[in-house]
């Protein structure tokens, strides 16, 4: 709850809509989830689909986060054809209630870690922690927090969050088929990053527990 | 071309030595990474090192105990905030300056001090030690106490710069590449505005509108950029060449050399035009604090100097942050008499 008023902020610089909106409310943000199930799952655990379409866990995560993410669906500044249909749906106040709905949820599991060798978890580890600067690839944790929890409503926590998720997501950066990120800030790195390098890094995360905010 | 500049770089340490040519095909590596990232390349006569990684001390013929004490400063290195209260006063790390655990040229590398010192330095007249130097860095940066000469935190932290000097010579003759955090040349106007405006849309998503940076729990993901929680008015970075410097070299993180050299040098004026704790030198009056460093230190900083928006005269307070003392004892002359 003590994150809503910094949520509404950003709500309000994103839309600049000009009119306040209600407080979001987790309650109602329940009722609204209904349409997000299917694919995040009743308890927002989401689902490691190891070759497919991975569907996050948003469990836990940062409330403005989840709805910058769901206001840029809408605009197109980050797109998906899984999750446009959804989107259409939501209007500022319903992002703001399932937002708040997802992020007082317990963080669940991250999944798709288990086949990764000792090697491959190490080096993940190196580069969530400390990163690899012979190649300029900054740690994770030093945007994404202590731990990878997450750090404010721009860096969200993905220690926890599912290996088939990060990964897609890091290779869309690297691609450039994701770029919602501020000032390409993610994008710089993920374009240092080998495909192994994309792999160890999101088994090491997925295998790491994510704390409930 | 560069891969003979560089094989005479290294000559100082590994002439003879039978992995030379190895190491001259790592230095290159090295080198490509660091012009592709817009850094210069280095110049015929420099020294290039690179600093050995904590992967590289597990394989080292150490003695173990000599392990663990390095690991214990590069621990303190990267998390400098375990000392909150204790020797730090404010939210800084030693990494949130010298980038990539002290290792980067480019961003105040830590390991030349390993070979430079003792030395004279200008800014506290006197011959320094790696200790004393260290020091400084706690009294200012940290705006802090520095951990007592000898102490075992501070054996540590020396320890970890020395591991990273490892195999350079003492006292180098030659200048060293990527050494401290080289400033583009100033352009011809600094204004206020341009940097204020530029610092939101470059800048506040991590430092905050006010530059205060970002916590989580106890720990600095973004250090502040001025105010309380950021360095005092005595360390290096308040002069604004040095800050045109680490932020042209440095930043956006993840995006070295990325801005202007006008926009770096903007914000820095910017950032340099904000209050934060006072200068431990301070006299208990601004002026006559600046009369007696200006000409060693504060030539190049905005302390004591009126603020062109507001008139605001810079350091004219005795605000010693959440340090509940102006100046550590380490702080005081050397004489050798």
């Amino acid at each position: 709850m003590k994150k809503i008023p910094i949520m509404l902020t950003v709500l309000g610089l994103a839309t600049c809509s000009g009119f306040a909106l209600a407080e979001a409310d987790a309650t109602r943000g329940a009722a609204t989830a209904a349409v997000c199930m299917a694919c995040h799952q009743a308890d927002g655990s989401g689902m490691n689909i190891p070759g497919g379409e991975s569907w996050p866990r948003l469990a836990g995560l940062d409330a403005a986060y989840i709805s910058k993410q769901l206001h840029d669906y809408k605009s197109g500044e980050r797109s998906s054809a899984s999750m446009m249909p959804f989107v259409s749906m939501l209007d500022d106040q319903k992002i703001a209630d399932v937002a708040a709905y997802y992020a007082g949820l317990p963080a669940t599991k991250g999944k798709g870690s288990g086949s990764a060798d000792e090697a491959t978890l190490k080096r993940g580890q190196q580069l969530a922690e400390r990163g690899d600067w012979s190649r300029y690839v900054v740690s994770c944790k030093s945007c994404h927090g202590p731990g990878n929890q997450g750090a404010g409503a721009v860096f969200p926590g993905i220690a926890g969050q599912h290996a088939g998720y990060i990964k897609t997501q890091l290779q869309a950066w690297k691609a450039g088929t994701r770029k919602n990120d501020t000032q390409d800030l993610m994008g710089s790195i993920a374009r240092r990053l080998s495909d192994d390098d994309i792999h160890a890094v999101a088994a090491w995360l997925a295998s790491q527990s994510a704390s409930a905010n | 071309m560069i891969r003979t500049l560089s094989y005479v770089a290294l000559s100082g340490t590994l002439l003879f030595s039978s992995i030379a040519a190895a190491t001259d095909e790592t230095t290159q590596q090295y080198i490509n990474t660091l012009t592709e990232l817009g850094y210069p390349a280095p110049k015929a006569n420099e020294l290039v090192h690179i600093p050995p990684t904590m992967e590289d001390l597990e394989n080292a013929k150490l003695h173990p105990e000599l392990k663990r004490v390095i690991r214990r400063g590069y621990d303190l290195f990267t998390n400098t905030q375990q000392l909150r209260g204790e020797n730090v006063f404010n939210n800084m790390n030693c990494s949130s300056c010298h980038m990539g655990e002290g290792r980067m040229p480019f961003s105040a590398p830590v390991w030349p001090a390993a070979v430079t010192l003792p030395n004279f330095r200008g800014k506290n007249d006197h011959v320094n030690n790696l200790e004393e130097r260290i020091a400084g860095c706690f009294t200012y940066s940290m705006n802090g106490k520095p951990p007592e000469y000898g102490s075992d935190n501070m054996l540590a932290i020396s320890a970890y710069h020395q591991w990273l000097a490892k195999g350079v010579a003492m006292y180098p003759e030659q200048p060293i590449y990527g050494r401290g955090f080289p400033a583009p040349d100033r352009p011809k106007e600094l204004r206020y505005a341009r940097g204020e405006a530029a610092f939101e849309e470059n800048c506040s998503v991590c430092h905050g509108e006010d530059g205060e940076g970002l916590r989580v729990g106890n720990q600095t993901v973004f250090p502040a950029v001025w105010g309380d929680m950021s360095n005092n008015w005595g360390a290096g970075i308040v002069r604004v060449f040095t800050a045109a410097g680490f932020i042209k070299n440095n930043m956006p993180l993840g995006q070295p050399n990325s801005l202007s050299d006008q926009e770096a040098w903007d914000i820095a004026y910017y950032i340099s035009n904000q209050e934060r704790p006072q200068d431990p030198r301070y006299t208990g009056d601004v002026k006559d604090t600046l009369e007696k460093t200006q000409e060693r230190f504060h030539k190049h900083s905005m302390y004591g100097q009126v603020r062109e928006t507001d008139g605001h005269i810079l350091g004219d307070h005795n605000n010693t942050g959440e340090k509940p003392f102006l100046k550590p004892d380490s702080v005081r002359p050397r004489t050798f008499e």
